[in-house]
């Protein structure tokens, strides 16, 4: 089961509204690399991971990233708090507005539902572990573009963070994918026992 | 009130997410006794720090803190809010 902290893993406290960011930031809540998709992804996967170890990180980073995800969540509303409408016009975030006012809504940067298609839980540890390793890698990147997208501190330096979180991840993933590799690759022994 | 609330969570968010990073390390090196020992004294250090600042600003846990009267996890502000965070990037 999870229990519920009542804080922030990184502190989200920006000063200065800005819908246009609001809008871009959002990927990484319900977009194809975005924190949603990476949680229900490693939580989903743990169920058919072998190894200790790797069981333990699917399930502890797939925690992490709910974290993430409350993360994102809470910079896209302070970027849209007390934005007026002719804001909201300008900044190419009408259509939004029209749906979901300045509520948090699962989308990607260009619009699209969050969907489970993005994700996968294949059965096979190895490949579920490369697939790990790749969404990490993609997140990175995200977090890249988010920031050269950006120029207010408040902003940049939560998305730091995550990009940083993002390469430790990637790590812990390429460390389990080499321990089942390994555990794979045994040779495996059958004792009869004598009669 | 509120300057000595987010002092204090700032030691707190600090301290956890070294057990966070360290737990996620662990997880893949089971056996290493130096960052075991590390993990060990700073869960300890969060849960005494923690322990002080639910006696001081309420619940930080839903179902796991108890609460004085009346009810306080309900109180404002939440995680997500301007107010709850404290600065990182450059002073107030």
């Amino acid at each position: 089961m999870w229990i519920y902290e009542k804080k922030l893993e990184y502190p989200v406290k920006i000063k200065n509204p800005n819908p246009k960011m609001a809008k871009y930031i959002i990927t990484q809540y319900g977009g194809p690399d975005g924190e949603l998709a990476a949680s229900l992804r490693y939580l989903s996967q743990r169920f058919s991971m072998v190894t200790p170890q790797a069981r333990a990180t699917l399930n502890d980073i797939g925690t992490e990233e709910l974290a993430h995800l409350e993360i994102v969540g809470s910079m896209v509303r302070q970027l849209m708090d007390d934005v007026s409408i002719e804001e909201i016009k300008e900044s190419d975030l009408g259509a939004y507005y029209a749906d979901h006012d300045k509520a948090v809504y699962p989308i990607s940067a260009a619009g699209n539902p969050f969907t489970a298609a993005y994700i996968q839980s294949k059965g096979d540890p190895v490949t579920d572990l490369y697939e790990d390793m790749a969404a990490e890698q993609k997140a990175r990147s995200t977090y890249e573009w988010l920031i050269n997208l950006a120029d207010d501190p408040d902003v940049i330096e939560p998305l730091k963070f995550l990009r940083a979180r993002e390469v430790v991840h990637f790590q812990r993933f390429g460390e389990a994918l080499r321990i089942v590799q390994d555990k794979l690759a045994e040779k495996k022994f059958y004792v009869k026992k004598p009669e | 009130m509120d300057k000595n609330r987010q002092k204090l969570l700032k030691q707190l968010s600090a301290l956890d997410f070294m057990a966070v990073d360290l737990n996620l390390y662990l997880d893949t090196h089971p056996y290493d006794r130096d960052a075991l020992l590390r993990y060990n004294s700073i869960v300890m250090q969060a849960n005494a720090l923690r322990s002080y600042y639910e006696r001081m600003y309420g619940p930080l846990y839903s179902f796991r803190s108890t609460s004085d009267y009346p009810w306080r996890w309900i109180n404002n502000p939440w995680p997500w809010e301007y107010e709850f965070n404290f600065k990182l990037a450059g002073e107030e």
